[in-house]
């Protein structure tokens, strides 16, 4: 049977495409129907933030021309990238279909512990952050403990952990409230002044279509050898040429300014090994099968308290690691740190991007895309000089219009038999 | 019984169950179930419903632990802590629920929990083995790549059984595999089952299809309200079945029933059918 699909290189032979009445996409045409019959059917994936993150950005330049200035986008980038780790930890968390709602606190915490333990008490900084990522992730640990053991459901624990947590921040910021870290300390030059030089900014940003390319290319390459149908050539070239013009625009546009952040490129580089994890492991295979149908995923086998208990210490880790970016952001650690509206911020950011709430879908890129939009929004009321009443109106808005989103969609989906 | 006799000294002993029951909370969902499955053998899982064929089932998957009794697999005694316990003795099991990842297509439904290359998934390979499984089965399924959520019930059960195929397991559990497949399909998972027997494993079919049932059976075993009522041969009258299932006192009741039937101008349902 494989042999005959060797020898016959038609279509119709393929292994995969014996079937007569699925109709297979050929060519670029091909593909664009597919994607918007994809879409009908409620498989929105990231074009609810495309859309979004044009009408934002419309708005706001059309206000303030200053919004979409290279100077303006370059602190953009800056103020992402710390929430922004924090919502890639919520996106592990709601892939399995859990949530937590102490990401802010764990920051907050994290931020005050690395300020002790390192300036008041005079640590070296390395081991204060990694104090900081450990507690994070013990405090994961603690969570899935509570779920799995007592069966408590995680949005009470991680409520619970939440008003703890701060309490602990601010027990140890005491009377002081809240601590300066030196200037001109490494960490805080990384939070806010270090970007790429232009050369590696470029270099980066061909990185990730010749990555597509080459691992494309070999895929197609296997599958025909297999006598599957193969990806066609004319689409991932153009695939990977449109994502590195893309990205050799933005890299561009923003080095007429300063540049990349290196945090940027710290969180970009996160969300990447993330995606990696959660597409292309067993690992992230299991969180996903959790997230879908836990029962089912139980009778396969998977240990399905390990996963929770993996999905928990990312979470609240990263919650830390983000928390530690924003001390290095503000140079400081205050009491202040991870409250208002970090948390709403995180999560948001990760329903936004398109990942489910409901749990089985998600990626790691809706917590770059998600964090874009609303770091978007917060700069450009910023600009118009509006109080955070109104900031927090308008995000409190801007979730609800995503979890309703979410909801059309996984019912369309369900409808439409794509789950 | 002879005959039973017979087999049992055929082949290894598979699988024994000693006095297995289950309670959830007041409800005996078995009690004091004895079973024994051969190597080379189909043993067939019959009983109305609720008669707690799927309980014994997921007893024997590891999803439910039992209230009492032992189980030896193999030979030796066990105990079945976990789906992954039962998965790593070899038993398979397609659950009359079928437990499958709607999110998730069915190459990563059939491979789930047993991906090949755990750093890198190996999805070619995959897919390759799951076209391979499906075709055996000559499923009709249009793309292993959609979610799992777009088939028909039918497609669906044939991902579950090929998934429970994937592994070369010693012991099959099929909770009504046929149920809802087409004629077609049913005739590929009887020849399967053929096969598997053939290869020399044991397995153990629930159906209420006594066509299918009598096909492929080496020994049909009766539940009735979660315990023994019977052991057959596939050559059982069909009466001798139905009795023991639905119980010595609601014969009467089916024997009215075929006696209204002959009324209306039909030929009563002779017992012995082929
Ligand atoms: N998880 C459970 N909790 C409580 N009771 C249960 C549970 N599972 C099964 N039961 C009870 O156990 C009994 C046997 O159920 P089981 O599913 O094994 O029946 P069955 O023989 O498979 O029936 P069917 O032919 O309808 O599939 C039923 O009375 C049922 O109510
Ligand atoms: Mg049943």
């Amino acid at each position: 049977m494989t042999k005959g699909a060797e020898q016959n290189a038609q279509a119709a032979a393929l292994l995969d495409r014996s079937d007569e009445r699925v109709k297979h996409a050929e060519g670029v045409g091909g593909s664009v129907r597919a994607f918007w019959d994809r879409v009908r059917s409620g498989d929105l994936g990231s074009v609810p933030v495309v859309v979004g993150l044009a009408i934002i950005w419309t708005v706001f330049q059309s206000l303030n021309p200053v919004f979409l200035a290279p100077n303006n986008l370059v602190n953009l980038l800056f103020d992402c990238s710390t929430v922004g780790v924090i919502a890639l930890g919520i996106v592990c968390i709601l892939v399995v279909g859990e949530i937590d709602l102490s990401v802010g606190s764990v920051s907050g915490f994290a931020s005050a512990l690395v300020g002790v333990l390192w300036v008041n008490q005079g640590w070296p900084v390395s081991i204060a952050i990694l104090a900081a990522l450990l507690f994070g992730a013990l405090i994961g640990a603690l969570y899935a403990v509570l779920f799995n053991r007592f069966g408590m459901p995680s949005f009470v624990a991680t409520l619970a952990g939440l008003l703890s947590i701060l309490g602990l921040q601010l027990y140890l910021l005491g009377s002081t409230g809240s601590i300066n870290l030196p200037y001109e300390a490494p960490l805080v030059n990384f939070g806010q002044l270090l970007v790429m030089p232009d050369p590696v900014s470029y270099a980066l940003a061909a990185l990730p279509g010749f990555v597509m390319f080459v691992l494309g290319y070999r895929t197609a390459a296997r599958r025909r050898e297999a006598g599957l149908s193969p990806q066609p050539l004319t689409s991932l070239l153009l695939r990977s040429v449109a994502v590195t013009v893309v990205l050799e625009f933005i890299v561009y546009y923003l080095n007429l300014d300063r540049g990349i952040p290196w945090m940027f490129g710290l969180f970009v580089g996160l969300v990447a090994v993330m995606n990696y994890a959660l597409t292309r492991t067993k690992w992230g295979r299991q969180m996903l099968a959790v997230g879908g149908n836990r029962e089912a995923a139980r009778r396969a086998g998977i240990n399905v308290r390990f996963i929770y208990m993996t999905a928990f210490v990312l979470c609240s880790g990263f919650a830390a690691a983000g928390g530690i970016l924003s001390a290095a952001r503000l140079a400081s650690a205050s009491q202040q740190a991870g409250t208002g509206d970090v948390n709403l911020n995180a999560i948001a950011a990760a329903v936004i991007g398109g990942t489910s709430l409901f749990g089985g879908r998600g990626s790691a890129y809706s917590a770059l895309l998600g964090i874009i939009v609303i770091q978007s929004i917060a700069s450009g009321l910023t600009l118009l000089d509006l109080s955070s009443s109104l900031r927090y109106m308008i995000t409190g808005a801007v979730l609800a219009i995503a979890v309703i989103v979410d909801s059309l969609a996984r019912r369309s989906r369900a409808s439409h038999g794509r789950a | 019984m002879d005959r039973t006799q017979e087999l049992r000294d055929m082949g290894e002993l598979v699988l024994g169950l000693r006095g297995i029951s289950k309670h959830f909370g007041a409800v005996s969902a078995l009690t004091d179930i004895d079973l024994d499955v051969h190597a080379g053998e189909v043993v067939a899982l019959v009983g109305d419903n609720g008669a707690g064929k799927s309980t014994l089932v997921k007893i024997l998957a590891g999803v439910h632990q039992p209230s009492s009794g032992s189980i030896t697999f193999r030979g030796k005694p066990v105990t079945l802590a976990d789906p992954s316990a039962a998965l790593g003795l070899g038993i398979a099991t397609v659950f009359q629920d079928l437990a499958l990842c709607e999110n998730l297509d069915v190459v990563a439904n059939i491979f789930l929990g047993r991906e090949l290359s755990p750093y890198r998934l190996d999805e070619v390979s995959m897919e390759l083995k799951a076209w391979t499984l499906l075709n055996e089965l000559s499923a009709r399924i249009p793309s292993v790549r959609e979610p799992v959520a777009s088939l028909s019930g039918g497609q669906r059960q044939t991902v579950a059984i090929a998934r429970s195929l994937l592994l070369e397991p010693k012991l099959i559990l099929l909770d009504e595999p046929t149920a809802a497949l087409g004629v077609a399909q049913t005739a590929e998972v009887l020849d399967l089952i053929e096969r598997v027997r053939d290869r020399g494993l044991g397995v153990i079919m629930v159906s209420h299809n006594m066509e299918d049932v009598r096909a492929v059976a080496d020994r049909i075993v009766v539940l009735r309200l979660g315990r023994n009522n019977g052991v057959f041969e596939p050559d059982a009258s069909n009466q001798e079945l139905v009795s023991a299932i639905t119980g010595a006192a609601n014969n009467s009741v089916s024997r009215r029933a075929s006696r209204r039937q002959a009324q209306s101008g039909q030929a009563p349902a002779p017992e012995g059918r082929p």
